[in-house]
């Protein structure tokens, strides 16, 4: 089981052939209280880098990326009636959806924990 | 950056409780503090909030009969305003537009103005080019605190006894815990509050006060942004504009019976147009139906999906629990309960006509 980041501040949990995804701390701090997550619908095919779900603050509305290709296997559906989750679990019950990953060799773009705190500690 | 933007007098005391500074109309302002929008808004609702609004600009306007001489730019009543009486007034451009909204109050030998602070330059070279007969004096040494909430009155009258019976969109002067200020019983949050001038010397020692009390919480620019839109109150430069006539604007309260009659103000045949012949588009309350907010320049359809109109201000409305929205539609579609869809990132939400405000507004009137 390995955790790994993007610069979006996406978090990516492997396990076997499928990975989750979700908000790092970083981002549900700089985002605010959300109030509104929309997660993609199963079966729903992503390239690396499209628009994969939105997650909203009192503020503004942003949009989540896919971090890597593959196909939705299930969006959390316990956002809908509590985007809060997002604040309060944003590394455990506030994740976003699990897809497959579609080509392992993508998840080498991605940082590691150490290279992640560093890049977060480079934007304060 | 931030040595390119302006900053309030409280400036050191925003960045001490931890406001995130963000540019806003050219000042370093704190849109929240560590509590949180959301938070803040639902405590300014609940108890008491204190905002820092020194960003505003305020004025002074002397000279022989100044109430006939400011109706020559505004289609408020100004003359049959009280002695301290206070009115939201808009500056109009010949066209009919909307050039700034603001606040003037009736000192008797001169009025007290506020107004926005993007617009303030502007405003005041309008006002002091348009009246050279008379004398408009800048208060530069002035800043301004709002403190609003249902726990304002019971907060301020500790410091200064008698401050609670001033009556809503009335001014008097009061000394704040020894400190002299201009008091007026208003806000823009619609709740009970104050809105409170004092020197930028001052300022800071006030506010530490205020806040040191149980009740106060300091409040950022995003509460203020949503505690204004669930109670329907427009935002200049968003939901009114130099494009949009008062009537357009749904502002038609801002136009005196007199005014109307006697004109003498800019765009008073388009504003008399519009009440004649009605106007083609309107401000509106729209409520999305579903959870997700509807942000400023969302689109608006009918059911057929034809185009009829756009949000102005949009998001989440913490007390009132849902998204809120105003915008411009049709104005065959204005009728509250209509049903209409927004186009949010591509895809058609359903929304209806719904009536301002979201929330009531509760004011101190006696």
């Amino acid at each position: 089981m390995t955790v790994k980041y993007t610069e979006d501040h996406e978090w990516v949990l492997i396990e076997g052939d499928n990975a989750t995804i979700g908000i790092t701390e970083y981002a549900q701090n700089a985002l605010g209280d959300i109030v509104f997550v929309e997660v993609p619908e199963a079966g729903t095919e992503f390239s690396q880098g499209d628009d994969a779900a939105v997650v909203e603050s009192v503020k503004a509305a942003s949009e989540v990326y896919a971090p890597i290709s593959g196909e939705i296997l299930e969006g959390n559906a316990a956002l809908e009636d509590e985007p809060a989750l997002v604040n309060t679990s944003p590394e455990g019950d506030g994740w976003f959806f699990k897809m497959t990953i579609g080509d392992a060799a993508e998840l080498e773009d991605l940082m590691d924990e150490k290279a992640y705190k560093e890049f977060c500690e480079g934007l304060d | 950056m931030s040595d390119t933007l302006k900053t309030t007098p409280l400036h050191a005391l925003h960045v001490e409780l931890g406001g995130k500074m963000v540019a806003f109309a050219g000042y370093d302002m704190p849109v929240q503090y560590p509590l949180g929008i959301l938070k803040e808004h639902l405590h300014t609702r609940e108890a008491c909030g204190l905002f820092d609004v020194s960003h505003m600009g305020q004025a002074l306007l002397k000279g022989a009969d100044v109430q006939s001489a400011i109706e020559s730019l505004t289609p408020s009543d100004i003359k049959s305003l009280p002695i301290d009486g206070i009115r939201y007034s808009l500056l109009m451009n010949d066209e009919g537009g909307i050039r700034d909204d603001f606040m003037v109050t009736n000192r008797g030998d001169h009025l007290y103005i506020v107004v926005n602070a993007a617009c303030k330059d502007a405003d005041f070279a309008h006002i002091a080019a348009s009246l050279p007969d008379h004398n408009l004096e800048i208060l530069e040494d002035r800043a301004l605190l709002a403190l609003q909430g249902p726990k304002a009155a019971e907060v301020l009258n500790r410091f200064a006894p008698g401050v609670d019976q001033l009556i809503f969109m009335n001014m008097g002067e009061y000394d704040i815990a020894g400190i002299p200020c201009l008091v007026s019983r208003s806000g823009y949050t619609g709740e009970d509050g104050y809105e409170i001038s004092v020197s930028t010397a001052q300022c800071e020692e006030l506010a530490r006060k205020l806040l040191a009390e149980a009740e106060v919480e300091a409040i950022g620019l995003g509460a203020r942004d949503s505690l204004r839109l669930e109670v329907g109150l427009c935002l200049y430069g968003s939901d009114i504009d130099t494009t949009t006539s008062p009537i357009e604007g749904s502002l038609n309260w801002a136009v005196g019976k007199r005014r109307r009659e006697e004109g003498g103000f800019p765009g008073h045949d388009v504003v008399m147009k519009h009440l004649a012949d009605g106007v083609e588009r309107k401000r509106v309350g729209i409520k999305p139906m579903g959870r997700a907010p509807a942000r400023a320049h969302t689109e608006i359809a009918d059911m057929d999906g034809n185009v009829i109109g756009e949000i102005t201000s949009g998001g989440f409305g913490p007390s009132f629990g849902g998204p809120v929205a105003m915008g411009y539609v049709k104005t065959d579609f204005a009728k509250v309960g209509t049903e209409i869809q927004l186009i949010v990132r591509g895809k058609t939400m359903p929304a209806e006509i719904a009536k301002l405000p979201f929330v009531p507004q509760r004011y101190y009137k006696g």
